[in-house]
């Protein structure tokens, strides 16, 4: 189903009912599809720029999760890797993987595009929002030395969400696209949870896109939390690290920049980097809101 | 503002182990509710304060046995970066249902991380059980090294047990002497982030706990949300814990809401100066 519009209907019956006869989950599945409200779906696409498709692995990292987001909340209308299409078509959001390569014309105008085309442009992962491992580049590569130049794509064009992290956690952009869909698609009272969410994650873009260089790293927890008097030694930040770069030393991060990637995932999962009571204290609710968008039939 | 939080009901109690009472601060409620979850197959391990390379400094470990449980047992008044942990207690430990305690603050954390779980992927939907403490406000290492130390004139190796409480620090030593210095003279050690928080009660555990409001060697817990409920009231029922209505001991919630109202109160005023901290320039608010 992942595989463009026109494989769509083969697997997801072998998912469902993989031991009954082929004909009829078909049918079934197609009676299904009629009833479906699919002009509540939103368009998702993603765009590849220069990164290593970590994302995208983990954006299918949720395995059944992906069809039922699929199936039921979003098309994925563009995406170079799963769907069969080859421009950037029109859509509500975009999932961007990846920073932009300066020198490669092609990335440039694609991100623009996609700036175009998109009501909602999310920075999926650390290369798009920060730059990550993308920083460290300096060109020299085989068989395009001269591409040197990686900036993330807050650095070219505005950015609504970011989605910080290397690789960005499953469950993570799981709740993102749930979240979007309960913004675009919603009633008023899961209009006003979906931004109440969201807000913290669009705040993260609007600094980042605003800033002369959108850098992201562990200095952030010294400099926008430590310096700032605000650190409480929970280890959150140790423990989002995919790098194992922070340790905790005295009941206070301790962090080996040499080993830091730029990813952002430590300042993001700080609970004095941002904290909403409005949000946190619905935990519950969002969890259980979560958990049943994900598992429509209530099995 | 909600200063005692959400929660189902209030109770006094105290563990029924006299194992676990021996070493307990109060009431060994967290000691003994981990210890019953852990026979029961609640949690597999559960992410607790053992002890670090320094004699009275915690270190977060990853509790598998009833033996780590029972080592961890005790306030140690210090920073215990248990979140830090829960990562490894999930990859390397290769659990599927945590067990957790902390502070307000990490409750706070991994209620965050839950919703937003940055960097911990298949992590949060693993927390079984996550059980806070009342705190007013916590001290570095250093910091609770330089009170004992300094203020209460008592080596650390000779400390048996720090405690809070009537307005005073106390430090009880081995041998049995006492000492204890007014309260006021370690606020200056505490950790400043210590004073933007504004939960007192661990209002987003499962299950929170302290002493405040109950009698010497009893403690007050808030039973908070429909998991915490359910594994209370099987704890309850299988006698690991003896129970009394809140409303019946003294001081009861009329003091838990009063600290709890004095270090929130104070916090908001604490923000609200950072705010105008400079000229014209204030300091970052992590509340949006």
């Amino acid at each position: 189903m992942i595989f463009g519009k026109k494989e769509k209907k083969e697997p997801a019956p072998k998912s469902q009912a993989p031991k009954a006869p082929v004909s009829e989950p078909i049918a079934k599945e197609e009676t299904k599809k009629e009833e479906r409200p699919v002009a509540n779906k939103i368009t998702v696409g993603h765009v590849h720029m220069s990164g290593c498709t970590g994302c995208l692995v983990s954006l299918a990292d949720t395995y059944e999760g992906l069809f039922t987001i699929l199936d039921n909340y979003a098309d994925l209308v563009y995406c170079l890797t799963l769907a069969d299409a080859r421009h950037i078509p029109k859509m509500d959001v975009a999932l961007v993987e990846g920073s932009v390569c300066l020198q490669d014309e092609l990335s440039v105008e694609e991100i623009k595009e996609t700036r175009e085309k998109a009501a909602v442009v999310v920075a999926l992962g650390g290369c798009a929002a920060y730059g990550n491992i993308t920083r460290f580049c300096r060109g020299g590569q085989w068989n395009q030395p001269q591409h040197e130049g990686f900036v993330p794509i807050g650095d070219v064009i505005d950015v609504d969400v970011y989605i910080p992290g290397c690789a960005p956690c499953p469950q993570q952009i799981r709740n993102v696209c749930v979240m979007a869909y309960l913004l675009l698609k919603g009633n008023a009272e899961q209009q006003a949870l979906a931004k109440a969410y969201l807000t913290p994650l669009m705040t993260l873009a609007s600094e980042g896109s605003k800033a002369v260089s959108s850098e992201a790293c562990g200095c952030d927890i010294m400099t926008k939390v430590i310096n700032q008097g605000l650190c409480i030694g929970c280890g959150t930040c140790s423990a989002s690290c995919p790098v194992y770069a922070i340790t905790m030393q005295y009941g206070k991060p301790n962090i080996e920049r040499d080993m830091c990637i730029k990813c952002g995932a430590c300042y993001a999962a700080c609970p004095r980097a941002f904290f909403s009571f409005d949000v946190v204290n619905q935990y519950e609710t969002i969890i259980d809101a979560i958990n049943g968008a994900m598992n429509p039939g209530g099995n | 503002m909600d200063y005692l939080g959400k929660y189902k009901t209030a109770v006094a109690a105290r563990s029924t182990s006299a194992e676990v009472l021996r070493c307990s601060q109060d009431g060994g409620i967290v000691t003994s509710m981990f210890l019953y979850a852990l026979e029961e197959g609640i949690i597999d391990g559960a992410i607790v304060a053992g002890q670090g390379e320094n004699p009275w400094q915690p270190k977060p470990i990853v509790a598998t046995s009833a033996e780590e449980i029972l080592s961890a047992r005790g306030t140690r008044y210090n920073i215990c970066p248990n979140m830090s942990v829960l990562k490894k207690s999930v990859r390397q430990y290769g659990l599927d249902k945590v067990g957790i305690v902390g502070t307000p603050c990490q409750m706070q954390a991994l209620r965050k991380a839950q919703l937003y779980p940055v960097g911990l992927r298949d992590v949060t939907d693993k927390i079984a059980l996550a059980i806070g403490i009342f705190c007013m406000e916590n001290f570095s290492y250093q910091s609770m090294k330089q009170i004992v130390e300094d203020h209460c004139n008592v080596d650390l190796h000779s400390l048996n047990k720090t405690d809070i409480g009537k307005g005073k620090y106390w430090a009880y030593t081995n041998r049995g002497a006492v000492s204890q210095i007014p309260l006021k003279l370690t606020h200056k050690y505490e950790q400043p982030g210590c004073h933007v928080c504004l939960d007192y009660v661990a209002n987003l555990a499962d299950i929170s706990t302290g002493s405040v409001g109950s009698p010497d060697g009893w403690s007050t817990v808030f039973i908070r949300n429909n998991n915490g409920e359910n594994i209370w009231n099987k704890a309850v029922a299988a006698g690991v814990f003896e129970t009394k209505p809140i409303e019946s001991v003294k001081p009861g919630l009329e003091l838990v809401t009063k600290l709890a109202t004095e270090k929130i109160t104070k916090n908001q005023k604490e923000l609200e100066h950072r705010a105008k901290f400079g000229v014209n320039k204030g300091l970052r608010n992590p509340y949006i």
